[in-house]
């Protein structure tokens, strides 16, 4: 899925990284929860959260992700966001919730992660 | 490439903003010297929730990362409170980190057993009181 799919089926503002929304991603993974966010291997995959932390970017690039989305209406501090741009990554931020956002993603087309091998 | 090349940081325990910055630069320095991708994610998120693990109970320590050429160690080390059962603590879903670190995204009994899924070898060596150093492998 485009990942300029995704900004319009969560009418998502772009935060940083517009010039990247023609990048593809291939799984998602929604989660609040950082260290399950590691457990998950898949590369080129979309991040949904409700953290807005500078941890939320560095464990996206630590995985290989393309792009964070913040949920619930959520917006980064500024620290945050410049993180995220030196990084490459796309930053989209939507009102709707973690459930209904990754819903949305998931009847369109785009898998969930898999968990990595023991 | 030398025999050995060493990567030595200093992990601040003081601030959880800034956790994480030295495995972003070992991430980017396997990168440079070239690296298979998968290689350089394993070595990069184990020591992450290292240093995650050292700024949350340890009060920060010390990261040495040694890159050979079949192989990457990594030694993690700390004078944190140590950990009395190390058994319990590499069971998924245990932790004892306090509720603000839950805020934050960590804290979930992960770190250990996501350190030991991404290493082919993993080492623990505690003492209550006085420390706990983490050795980890990753073959090239």
């Amino acid at each position: 899925m485009k990942i300029r799919t995704i900004v319009e089926l969560l009418d998502a503002k772009v935060l940083c990284g517009e010039d990247k929304l023609d990048g593809s991603v291939h799984s998602a993974c929604g989660c609040d929860m950082m260290s399950d966010v590691l457990a998950f291997v898949k590369d080129q995959a979309v991040l949904l959260t409700g953290l807005c932390n500078p941890q939320v970017v560095r464990t996206a690039v630590m995985m290989d992700m393309r792009c964070i989305v913040f949920v619930r209406g959520k917006l980064p501090p500024k620290d945050v966001l410049t993180l995220a741009d030196d990084a490459g990554m796309v930053v989209l931020a939507t009102d709707e919730r973690m459930y209904i956002a990754c819903g949305k993603l998931y009847t369109n087309g785009l898998a969930g992660g898999e968990v990595g091998n023991d | 490439m030398t025999d050995r090349v060493n990567f030595h940081f200093d992990i601040d325990g003081e601030n959880f903003t800034s956790a994480g910055e030295a495995s972003v630069r070992i991430k980017k320095h396997l990168r440079d010297m070239g690296f298979a991708p998968d290689v350089i994610r394993r070595v990069s998120v184990a020591m992450y929730e290292g240093e995650i693990n050292m700024v949350i109970h340890a009060n920060g320590g010390t990261a040495d990362v040694d890159v050979y050429v079949d192989k990457i160690e990594i030694i993690l080390a700390d004078r944190g409170p140590g950990i009395s059962n190390i058994e319990l603590a590499m069971q998924e879903g245990y932790s004892t980190a306090p509720d603000n670190i839950r805020s934050l995204g960590f804290g979930a009994g992960m770190g250990l057993p996501n350190m030991k899924r991404y290493t082919d070898d993993m080492k623990i060596e505690s003492e209550v009181g006085k420390g706990t150093t983490v050795y980890m492998t990753v073959n090239v």
